[in-house]
C-alpha cells in the first residue's frame, strides 16, 4: 500500500501525529482553548491504534495519569493552556523528582487569571524557571510551526526518556492554531518498556522497582539533588537548539521564538533592505537556553532586540546569555496582539540609531 | 497500652528486612504503637500473599503516615501526591491492564484533598481496590480535622471541638461512594475488636479477588485508631471507635455486585508495529496532485502570495481557505492557514489568512497588504479594506455588499455567490462558486499563464475530489458550482 506522508495538519493535531509515530502509549487530557484540539485528535487517533486516551477530571488528574503510566515504562503525554499547566505544576514537580520522563505541551494564551484565549508567550518563566516548586529544570521545546509541532513531539519523547525528565512542548496559540503542509515522520518501531518501570525489579537487590520523592535524611536528599543539577548541567551543555538567521555580520540581533519569530524574520529582511545588519537567532528550545549561538554573535553585535508576546520575559535569557555586555531592547506586544512587522523595524530602527550615535 | 503485634517476615508481601527505612532500625514500621496503618498493612500484607498476586500488584501509597509504604511491601509501588492515587492508579491500570492497582489512602488523603481524583476514578470503574483508613484526623501532619472528624472532637485545628456551623458534619465516603452506577464492592469495617479485624480481613480479600478477576472498582473503608493524635489509650480507642465513630460510620456492606459482575477481557495490546501504524495513521495515496518536480509556471507564484478569506461565523469561510490551502499543497507549494479563533467564530466575525510559497512560509499573519480578499460580508469587507492595494484581487458577494473606495489598480470582482447557489440548491457550495469566479479573474487578467489557466480548474477538481472522496454528489455539486461561478463573471 503506498502512503501519502505530506499532509495539511492543524499546530495542535501535529503534535499528535508526533507522539503517536514516536510510539507514546497514552494520553491523559483536559479541554482548554486553544489546546483543545490535541485532546480533540488524541480522542480520535490514539484508540485506533489501541492506544489509551482518557479525558481527565482535571488537570490535577490528568497529570497524575501521566505520573501512573510513566511509572509503568510507558510513553504518555498531557496538553494544556497556561492555567491548566499551572494546576499541572504539582505534578511535574513530582516527576522531576522521580525522574520519570513525560511529554507536557502547553498551547499559551493570554494573560494571568482566565485573561483570554489569544496567543501569548507569557508562560515562558513558568515552564524555563522550572515552574513549580523545589527547583528543578524541564527542557522547553518552542516550535515555530504545524512541521516543528509534529518533529518537536516526537524528539521530545526521546530526549525525556534520554534523562528521564518532564519535556515541555511551548507553542503560543497560533501554532496551535495555524494549519500547515507537515511531513509525518516514520513510526518509530516498538520499544521494550523501561527497565526501571515498577513492574521491574531493582539492579542493586533484586527488589521491586519503586518510586518516591521522599528522602527523609538531609544528606540523601542532598545528594540527589546534586544529582539532578548535574543532569541539568548535561542538558545544558547538549540540548540547546537554536536556528541563525543572517547572523553572520549582524549588528543587530533579533532574539524571538514561536509565531513571533517568524514576523522577526520577515522584519529581518525589512530591515536588511533599508541598509541595517540585522539577523534573526531563533530558539528551538527556551531551556536550555541557546546561551552558545547568542554568545556566538558577539563578534559583531552591537546591540540586541527581544521579540516577545508578553511583557518581557526571555529578554532575562537574554541579557545573562551576553552577560548584559551590549544593550539588549523588547518589543513587546501581548493577550492576543502580535507584532507586526512595522513595529519590529520601527523600534529596531531606533535602537540602531541609538547605538550608532 | 497494648501493641498490636505485627508478625514481620510472615507474609512473604513484606520485606524480611526493611532495608528501604532511613536509620538503623531495619525491623519495625514507623507506625506510632496501635496505629491502624499498622494493623491493615498487615491484613493487605497476608491478603495479596494468600492470592498468589504479589507480582502483579502495584501499590499506590498517598501522601500522609503512609507514605512510605515502600518500606515494608515487596512489591512495585509508588508514592504519590497528595490525594492523587486514584488518578496515578488509573494511568498504571490502563497501560498496564494485566497489573492490579491498589490505592492506598487516608482520610485527609481521599476525602479532602484527593476526594475528585478518588470519585472520578470510581466513577470510570477503574479496574483497582481503595482501602481507605478512616483515623478522624490528619495522622501525619500532627492530628489536624480531617473531613471524617466527628462533631465536637477537638483537634490541632478544632480546638474548641469541630463546630458543624463552621466545619460541616463528618464526610460519609461510603454513602457517597453508594450513589454512583458503576462501583462493583462498598464495604465499611473497623479494625478494633478480633472479631471486626475477621470481618475486615474477609473484606480486603473480597476487594482483591475482584481485583484479580478484573471486576470493577472496590472500596473497603476502615476506621482505625490514631492513639497519639487523639491522646487515647489503646482501650479507649478502640472504644471511642466501636461507640462514637460508627454512630455516624455504621459499618457494614453497602454494596455488593461481586458474585453478579463480570471479569472484563483484557483490552486489545496497543498497535506499534510500523507498517500497521502507517496504514492507520497516514492517509492513503490518491490518484491525484503532480510529480514533485512539476512547478507552475506562472509570475505570480514565484513570491510568497498572502491570500484573506473574510466573512461571519457559519458562512463557511474557514472551509473556503482550507480548500485553496488544499489546492496549492496539491501543487507542491508550501501553505499555511490560520483562522482567527475562539469565540469570535460563534455568530460573529470569521477570517483565515492562507500563505502560498515555495520556501519556508514566513509570518503566517497578514497585517498589512494581501494579495486577495475574498470578503463576503460588508463588516468583513469595510475591517479588511486597508489590506487591499493596487494589483490585489478582491472578491465579493455582489448581491449583498456594497464597495467602499477601494484605491486604483484593485482587480474587483463582484458574484452573486449565494444566489447562484441556492439556485443550484445548497447554500454550503457557495464557496466553489466564489472559487470558479476566482479562477475566471485570475485567467481574465492573465495573472495565471499559459497552463496553469487549465491547471487551476483541474487542481480544484482535485481538492474537492480529495476532500470529499466518499461522497460523489458532493463533488458533483461542487464542480458545478465552480462552473456557474467561472461563467457569471465571464458573462
Ligand atoms: C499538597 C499538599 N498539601 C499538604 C500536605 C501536608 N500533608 C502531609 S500528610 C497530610 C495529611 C494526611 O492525613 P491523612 O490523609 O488523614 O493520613 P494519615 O496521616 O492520617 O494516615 C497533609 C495535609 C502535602 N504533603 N501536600
Ligand atoms: S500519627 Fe496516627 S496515623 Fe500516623 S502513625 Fe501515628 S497513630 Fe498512625
Amino acid at each position: 500500500m503506498e502512503y501519502n506522508n505530506r499532509v495539511l495538519l492543524v499546530g495542535n493535531e501535529a503534535a499528535v501525529y508526533g507522539a503517536l509515530l514516536a510510539g507514546c502509549d497514552s494520553y491523559f487530557g483536559y479541554p482548554i482553548t486553544p489546546a483543545s484540539e490535541v485532546a480533540q485528535e488524541a480522542a480520535l487517533l490514539f484508540p485506533r491504534l489501541k492506544r489509551v486516551f482518557i479525558q481527565a477530571e482535571s488537570e490535577i488528574g490528568a497529570i497524575n495519569m501521566v505520573i501512573g503510566a510513566s511509572a509503568m515504562g510507558k510513553r504518555a503525554m498531557t496538553a494544556s493552556s497556561g492555567l491548566g499547566i499551572s494546576l499541572k505544576q504539582e505534578g511535574v514537580s513530582y516527576l522531576a523528582m522521580y525522574e520519570l520522563p513525560a511529554v507536557i505541551a502547553d498551547i499559551t494564551r493570554s494573560g494571568p487569571g482566565l485573561g483570554n484565549i489569544g496567543p501569548e508567550q507569557s508562560d515562558y518563566f513558568q515552564l524555563t524557571k522550572g515552574g513549580g516548586h523545589g527547583g528543578y529544570h524541564c527542557p522547553v521545546f518552542a516550535p515555530d510551526s504545524a512541521q516543528e509541532m509534529c518533529d518537536m513531539t516526537y524528539a521530545a519523547f526521546d530526549i525525556a526518556e534520554k534523562y528521564r525528565t518532564p519535556v515541555y512542548i511551548m507553542a503560543d496559540g497560533v501554532i496551535g492554531q495555524i494549519m500547515e503542509t507537515v511531513t509525518l515522520p516514520e513510526p518509530r518501531p516498538p520499544r521494550k518498556d523501561s527497565p526501571w518501570s515498577i513492574a521491574g525489579k531493582r539492579e542493586d537487590d533484586g527488589t521491586p522497582n519503586y518510586f518516591t520523592t521522599l528522602y527523609l535524611e538531609h544528606s540523601e536528599l542532598e545528594q540527589i539533588r546534586l544529582r539532578l543539577e548535574a543532569k541539568y548541567k548535561e542538558i545544558e551543555k547538549n540540548e540547546q537548539r537554536s536556528v541563525a538567521y543572517k547572523l553572520d555580520d549582524a549588528e543587530l540581533v533579533l532574539c524571538a521564538f514561536g509565531v513571533s519569530a517568524r514576523v522577526a524574520l520577515r522584519a529581518v529582511d525589512v530591515l536588511r533592505s533599508q541598509g541595517v545588519k540585522a539577523g534573526l537567532l531563533r530558539p528551538q528550545t527556551v531551556w536550555p537556553f541557546p546561551k552558545d549561538a547568542l554568545r556566538g554573535t558577539l563578534k559583531t553585535a552591537k546591540a540586541f532586540l527581544s521579540v516577545e508576546m508578553n511583557c518581557g520575559q526571555m529578554i532575562d535569557d537574554v541579557k545573562l546569555a551576553i552577560d548584559c555586555s551590549r544593550p539588549v531592547h523588547l518589543v513587546s506586544r501581548c493577550s492576543g496582539n502580535i507584532p507586526s512587522v512595522a513595529e519590529i523595524v520601527a523600534r529596531a530602527q531606533e535602537v540602531m540609531k541609538e547605538v550608532t550615535k | 497500652m497494648s501493641k498490636e503485634i505485627v508478625k514481620f517476615g510472615k507474609s512473604p508481601v513484606f520485606f524480611d528486612s526493611f532495608t528501604r527505612r532511613p536509620g538503623p532500625v531495619k525491623t519495625n514500621m514507623h507506625y506510632c504503637p496501635g496505629c491502624g496503618h499498622g494493623i491493615l498493612h498487615k491484613l493487605l500484607a497476608e491478603a495479596i500473599a494468600d492470592r498468589g498476586i504479589q507480582e502483579k500488584v502495584m501499590l499506590v501509597a498517598p501522601v500522609g503516615c503512609a507514605v512510605m509504604a515502600y518500606y515494608y511491601f515487596n512489591c512495585g509501588c509508588i508514592s504519590v501526591p497528595h490525594g492523587r492515587a486514584p488518578a496515578v492508579g488509573t494511568g498504571i491500570a490502563r497501560v498496564a491492564p494485566d497489573k492490579m492497582v491498589i490505592s492506598y489512602q487516608g482520610d485527609g488523603d481521599l476525602a479532602a484533598i484527593g476526594f475528585n481524583e478518588f470519585i472520578q476514578a470510581a466513577n470510570r470503574g477503574e479496574k483497582m481496590s481503595v482501602f481507605f483508613v478512616n483515623n478522624s484526623n490528619y495522622g501525619m501532619t500532627g492530628g489536624q480535622m480531617a473531613p471524617t472528624t466527628l462533631p465536637g472532637q477537638k483537634t490541632t485545628t478544632t480546638p474548641y471541638g469541630r463546630n458543624v456551623e463552621v466545619d460541616g458534619y463528618p464526610m460519609k465516603v461510603c454513602e457517597l461512594l453508594n450513589s454512583l452506577d458503576v462501583p462493583v464492592y462498598i464495604e465499611r469495617c473497623a479494625l478494633t475488636s478480633t472479631a471486626n479485624i475477621q470481618k475486615a480481613r474477609k473484606s480486603i480479600g473480597k476487594a482483591l479477588d475482584n481485583l484479580r478477576d478484573r471486576k470493577g472498582f472496590s472500596f473497603v473503608e476502615l476506621l482505625c485508631a490514631c492513639p497519639i493524635n487523639l491522646r487515647k489509650s489503646a482501650a479507649d480507642m478502640n472504644k471511642f471507635i466501636d461507640e462514637e465513630m460508627t454512630k455516624y460510620y455504621p459499618l457494614g456492606c453497602f454494596r455488593d455486585r461481586s458474585a453478579e459482575s463480570e471479569s472484563k477481557p483484557l483490552p486489545p495490546p496497543p498497535i506499534h508495529d510500523p507498517e500497521t501504524v502507517r496504514s492507520l495513521l497516514y492517509p492513503k495515496k490518491l490518484d491525484i496532485g503532480v510529480a514533485h518536480t512539476f512547478r507552475n509556471e506562472s509570475k505570480l507564484f514565484d513570491r510568497e502570495l498572502r491570500l484573506k478569506m473574510a466573512g461571519f461565523g457559519g458562512q463557511g469561510i474557514l472551509s473556503l481557505g482550507i480548500m485553496l490551502a488544499n489546492m496549492a499543497k496539491l501543487r507542491n507549494f508550501n501553505v499555511s492557514w490560520l483562522p482567527s479563533y475562539g469565540p469570535e467564530q460563534r455568530g460573529g466575525s470569521a477570517n483565515c489568512s492562507v500563505i502560498v510559497s515555495r520556501n519556508k512560509i514566513g509570518s503566517p499573519i497578514i497585517d498589512s497588504s494581501c494579495d486577495l480578499l475574498i470578503a463576503i460580508s460588508q463588516t468583513a469587507l469595510d475591517k479588511f479594506k486597508d489590506e487591499v492595494v493596487p494589483g490585489s484581487v478582491l472578491i465579493y458577494d455582489s448581491s449583498t455588499m456594497t464597495l467602499p473606495p477601494l484605491p486604483e489598480g484593485v482587480i474587483i470582482c463582484g458574484v452573486n455567490a449565494s444566489e447562484i447557489a441556492l439556485k443550484l440548491g445548497n447554500a454550503k457550495c457557495a464557496n466553489s462558486v466564489l472559487l470558479g469566479a476566482l479562477a475566471a479573474v485570475l485567467k481574465k487578467n492573465n495573472i495565471l499563464e499559459g497552463g496553469d489557466k487549465a491547471d487551476f480548474d483541474k487542481v480544484f477538481n482535485e481538492a474537492v475530489f480529495e476532500s470529499f472522496s466518499s461522497k460523489p454528489e458532493v463533488i458533483e455539486l461542487n464542480r458545478l458550482a465552480f462552473v456557474e461561478g467561472e461563467k457569471a463573471v465571464n458573462a
